[in-house]
């Protein structure tokens, strides 16, 4: 790999991208948040594999987003102050990351935000899937978005497609938080973005996806370029192998996906996702073999 | 090895060579040569051996040092901190070799004297490697550091000794592989040959080697160090296409 600068297995890579793939394909996530640590687990230098995550998130988003667009399920006035508050997010996280590459922490830091949000949102997903399944029978009433403390807030917009009238700072702040993520982490985001907007926002579910999808293009292209300008960290040809792998993997994972039960795919996927954390924690905690390691910063 | 094949046809060509009479090669007390001067890093290269092959005048005992272009590296300690192991003290070494190889018929020690290896700097233990605290150079560098910088030179496999790997083939003519592994740095190497008669260091020559990226590995990493908002820009593109790309398969299939 040209900017790894280490000879990997093409074949591992590839599959790597079709299982995350297959994964992403038979959830209906990005995946972008597994792609990212099975990346550390094959020996890809994070800094790289953080910044490759982020071209990769623009190709899947796009392939996403086209397909919602048809159905007109994008708020283009909400997408857009998701998309300033995450422009100027991952700016900062671009920023944030490069300075504690230069002191030596990004590695840890990337790791324990990894482990972080990988045990909430496992933690979240299982209790959640396990509550569905055994309630399954029951009725459950649903109601609309209740009003609470964000709508007292100023700046109100009326967001047309999402058949709401809210304060604009809500969807500014999201889109600065998960643009901050997108810039240390090399996710799209939608993991955190499509709860806040269900939850937090209050948007109806159909227009979610499609819109987290059209912000991500644009914040995960703004990542690719910050962190190639700035770090050098993206891998293009590790992006493509992946991608190749990845597009593969999603159509049979899209086909597996149709045959299973909604909680039961929700359940395993969090199974996944918290295995994935476990084995980072693990090696956070685990006496390394060498405690000492080198990184080389000025070439003669 | 079908690739070894025309090696040894350069080894029969260069042994004819000597046979022949030749002023300045019987001045000269040891005569190298390499099987390629030129080391080319393409997409899917996982290291490669070259021949190091020649000639000395009088039989002695040889060692062959090779060593790669300097780096600045920074070594970090990593210690427990709530349970993680975080990196807390660092060091920046000065100059570091990115590559180093030694390469002998038998053991140092039993051929050469404690001072001529620290003199020469032959050996891991006799390499130089000066620690630099805000610019300037420290007189000794933490022996727990310097150890820690060379262990992990090792384990990437770019520092290494290996006394035996120079074989004699007669009296007079030898041979060592070189091995550069994957990660090898570009740029230049240099090739000293030691010649020892009877514990004293009689005579050296010296080559050059050239490691450098070649076709799209080469392309893709100067692009991305040189202009790299365009790479970034680049590398957009390229994401959108292939996520168009995908969009248009999916529907297909």
């Amino acid at each position: 790999m040209p900017i790894a600068e280490m000879s990997v297995n093409v074949l591992l890579i590839f599959a790597v991208g079709g299982g995350v793939g297959f994964l992403s394909g038979l959830f209906g996530v990005g995946g972008g948040f597994l792609m990212t640590p099975l990346l550390f687990f094959i020996g890809i230098p994070s800094a790289v594999a953080v910044a490759t995550g982020a071209p990769l998130i623009v190709a899947s988003s796009i392939s996403g987003v086209l397909a919602h667009w048809k159905r007109g399920n994008v708020d283009f006035r909400m997408g857009g102050f998701l998309l300033v508050g995450g422009v100027v997010g991952s700016t900062l996280g671009v920023w944030v990351f490069t300075l504690l590459r230069g002191e030596g922490h990004i590695d840890l830091v990337i790791r324990i935000s990894y482990v972080f949000f990988l045990a909430v949102i496992g933690g979240l997903m299982l209790t959640e899937s396990v509550r569905a399944i055994m309630q399954r029978k029951k009725n459950q009433s649903k109601r609309d978005h209740s009003h609470n403390w964000m709508h007292g807030l100023p700046f109100k917009v009326r967001f047309r497609t999402s058949r709401l009238y809210i304060s604009a700072l809500p969807p500014l702040g999201v889109g600065l938080f998960v643009g901050f993520l997108a810039g240390i982490m090399g996710v799209g985001g939608g993991f955190v973005m499509v709860p806040a907007m269900i939850y937090l926002l209050g948007m109806p579910t159909s227009v979610v996806v499609g819109t987290s999808l059209f912000q991500i293009i644009f914040v995960s292209a703004n990542v690719t370029i910050l962190q190639s300008a700035t770090n050098q960290t993206v891998d293009i040809v590790l992006a493509l192998i992946l991608l190749f792998g990845g597009v593969m993997g999603a159509q049979f994972g899209a086909k597996a996906g149709a045959k299973m039960q909604g909680e039961q795919l929700r359940g395993m996927l969090a199974l996944i996702v918290l295995g994935v954390c476990v084995k980072l924690t693990y090696d956070l905690v685990l006496t390394p073999s060498e405690l000492f390691t080198i990184t080389e910063i000025a070439r003669y | 090895m079908p690739r070894l094949l025309p090696r040894f046809a350069a080894l029969c060509t260069f042994v004819l060579a000597l046979c022949a009479p030749d002023r300045d090669a019987q001045a000269r007390d040891i005569t190298i040569d390499l099987t390629d001067p030129i080391v080319s890093i393409t997409t899917g290269f996982t290291g490669t051996d070259l021949l190091l092959y020649g000639a000395v005048r009088e039989p002695g005992d040889l060692v062959v040092v090779v060593r790669g272009p300097a780096r600045d590296e920074i070594v970090r300690r990593k210690e427990k901190v709530f349970g993680v192991w975080v990196n807390r003290d660092e060091l920046t070494f000065d100059k570091v070799p990115s590559y180093y190889r030694i390469a002998s018929n038998r053991p140092l020690e039993e051929f050469m004297n404690s001072a001529d290896a620290d003199r020469l700097q032959i050996g891991l233990g006799n390499l130089d490697l000066r620690a630099k605290v805000s610019g300037k150079l420290l007189p000794e560098a933490p022996y727990e550091f310097r150890q820690g910088l060379v262990r992990n030179l090792q384990r990437l496999g770019l520092y290494m000794t290996q006394p035996d790997n120079v074989v004699f083939l007669s009296e007079q003519l030898f041979r060592t592989r070189l091995r550069f592994p994957a990660n090898v740095s570009v740029g230049t190497f240099t090739i000293e040959v030691y010649l020892f008669q009877r514990g004293a260091l009689k005579s050296t020559a010296t080559t050059l080697l050239t490691v450098r990226k070649f076709g799209i590995e080469a392309q893709v990493y100067d692009l991305a160090h040189r202009y790299s908002l365009a790479y970034g820009v680049l590398a957009v593109i390229i994401a959108v296409v292939a996520g168009w790309a995908a969009n248009a398969a999916f529907r297909k299939g």
